[in-house]
């Protein structure tokens, strides 16, 4: 007790400054996981949270037996994988590309280039793509004059995923690729220097000096992106899909807004919320282990 | 030998150059586009059926329809509030946080570490954050986008590192001369952290105007709405109408298209224009980022 007292003497002012950050915390994360117990409930806004009654796991039944539910396992599943086989190697290719550059002004004018649509704001990515892709925007345009049909691309349920990785590497390609350049930067000279005494290529030298030089980056950079397997970018698809595309579009988080905020399902929602916290912290938990396993770096 | 070493080094920067160059056209071209059809004669660019290499005719009509649009300079003197204001109450509470747990044998600095690291792994969703947002009283007012993101987590804890890295001897000696806290938070560690702080500032005000979902959640009127909830009805769900008031129905059709285009410039040329100049905060950034994670 007499170690409490002492502790609280020495750093009382320092508690205090703490107050209104941990305050922050309770309110507006820890009374949100308490409030989540809806999710066991049928809430009524009129018997608040703790009154209204409870039902077990009524709502996760039913989220489990509905046709919705692996059609979004699926379609988040999907996306997040298809964003990792392609939007996951842009970067390092376009870093690998900056790095081989021997003109100075060209490295930089190609950095301060791709590194720019990272900076307009989501929705208006988002309406470029909406304006682009529909019947007569530009994308058609070329279609049409290449002899194929225009069409109102984001109407069309198979053309949702390619559009939206697309978009999704025109956006981030440059500035992903900082944190492989600055890698790239750190690999060391002497061993290109004693390659080129040897005669390797240029393109030796990238296979054998370059790419293995960053390999660790990549796989932290990988070992991340595992972690965050089941976040797919819910705001871009909000934006981007329409009923049209719920098919191949709609994810968990967008579901979950939808059946949540729109149609007033408020249990129901915030019980496949809850579904998915619980899915995101086990591969986070996962892709920590590994991650201490393989390169003895953790998150925590 | 050294010939065939040459002519294969050639191959291999041309490569390089091209597909570069192929790169830079790709990401600039839909800029350049939007840029080209915002200065175009409405019923030019109506029936175009190419690629834009420059404005179709020269028109200012469609940002002269923009800058009489109320909800645009409202949006963003909204959006503006939202920036100042939220930068203000998240640098001050991140610090205030970051400080504390910068300390040394503070007994409960544990405990409040796993309390705020736990939520970034996991939380309530969001129909919980609405129901709480709803019970404090936030709903439809601007600080309901302040508020409840007061503090981002992974910036508390790049702002802690880096108040870490003050050297003790500084505070030992100003303690000495009677300092408090506050002093030598705001005398000694602020200043001595201020690269980080610049990163954390353009953090938060990026994210500030760019964030357009909480808003859409917890605001209904919309004089209220931030600049990104304007632009999402006029862009994505089409609503030019009320800004082509005064011309007829194909009239306000063909204009329509232009005063899109110029929206998207109005939104993002201040942006774009004051990136250059913080760019190396944003790569700055991206570095402590990945040297914490």
């Amino acid at each position: 007790m007499n170690r409490f007292v002492r502790d609280f003497a020495m750093n009382k002012y320092l508690y205090v400054m703490m107050i209104p950050v941990i305050a922050y915390y309770a309110v507006f994360h820890y009374a949100p996981m308490y409030g989540a117990l809806i999710a066991f409930k049928d809430y009524s806004p009129m018997k608040g949270i703790w009154g209204s009654d409870w039902v077990g796991l009524k709502h996760f039944y039913d989220f489990f037996n509905s046709y919705y539910f692996w059609r979004i396992l699926k379609n988040t599943i999907v996306i997040s994988f298809y964003s990792l086989i392609f939007e996951f190697p842009a970067p390092i290719i376009l870093a690998l590309l900056i790095n081989e550059v021997r003109n100075k002004a060209f490295k930089r004018a190609a950095q301060t280039i791709t590194y720019m649509p990272y900076f307009i704001s989501l929705v208006v990515i988002c309406g470029i793509v909406t304006d682009f892709t529909n019947a007569d925007g530009i994308i058609n345009r070329l279609f049409v004059s290449l002899g194929y049909d225009g069409q109102a691309m984001l109407q069309k349920a198979h053309l949702f995923r390619p559009i939206y990785i697309l978009s999704e590497i025109w956006q981030r390609i440059g500035w992903e690729s900082i944190i492989y350049i600055a890698a790239l930067m750190s690999v060391d000279m002497e061993q290109y220097e004693a390659s080129r005494i040897d005669g390797a290529s240029r393109l030796k030298q990238l296979f054998y000096i370059t790419i293995p030089g960053i390999m660790p980056t990549i796989a932290i950079m990988l070992i991340l992106r595992m972690g965050n397997l089941l976040n797919v970018g819910f705001e871009k698809i909000i934006l981007l899909y329409n009923p049209a595309t719920y098919e191949t579009a709609d994810v968990i988080s967008s579901f979950v807004y939808r059946k949540g905020l729109l149609e007033f399902g408020w249990s129901y929602s915030s019980a496949v919320g809850l579904f998915n916290s619980v899915i995101n912290l086990f591969l986070l938990v996962m892709a920590n282990y590994i991650s201490r396993r393989i390169n003895n770096s953790s998150l925590w | 030998m050294r010939n065939k070493i040459g002519f294969g080094e050639r191959v291999f920067d041309i490569g390089v150059y091209s597909v570069l160059i192929v790169l830079i056209a790709a990401t600039l071209y839909p800029l350049l586009y939007v840029l080209f059809a915002s200065f175009s004669e409405a019923n030019q660019l109506i029936v175009n059926k190419g690629i834009l290499w420059k404005p179709l005719g020269f028109s200012l009509e469609a940002y002269k329809s923009v800058m009489r649009n109320p909800g645009i300079l409202n949006g963003y003197r909204n959006t503006l509030f939202i920036v100042v204001a939220g930068l203000a109450v998240n640098l001050t509470m991140t610090a205030l946080g970051a400080y504390v747990l910068s300390r040394k044998n503070v007994l409960w600095n544990n405990a409040f570490m796993i309390f705020i690291v736990f939520t970034m792994f996991f939380g309530g969703g969001l129909i919980p954050l609405y129901l709480v947002v709803k019970g404090v009283g936030l709903l439809d007012s601007l600080w309901s986008t302040i508020i409840p993101f007061a503090v981002g987590t992974f910036n508390l804890i790049i702002m802690r590192t880096a108040f870490m890295g003050v050297p003790d001897s500084l505070e030992e000696s100003a303690k000495i001369d009677g300092a408090n806290h506050f002093t030598i938070l705001f005398r000694i560690v602020i200043p001595l952290s201020m690269p980080v702080i610049a990163v954390m500032i353009l953090y938060y005000a990026v994210d500030k105007w760019n964030g357009w979902f909480y808003a859409s959640v917890f605001i209904q009127s919309r004089e209220l709405f931030p600049l990104q909830l304007v632009l999402r009805e006029i862009l994505i769900a089409n609503a030019t109408d009320g800004m082509s008031a005064g011309a007829d129905a194909g009239d306000r059709f063909q204009i329509g298209e232009t005063i899109k285009y110029a929206t998207i410039m109005v939104a993002t040329v201040p942006i774009l224009c004051v990136y250059p100049f913080v760019q190396r905060y944003f790569v700055k950034g991206v570095m402590i980022g990945s040297l914490k994670g």
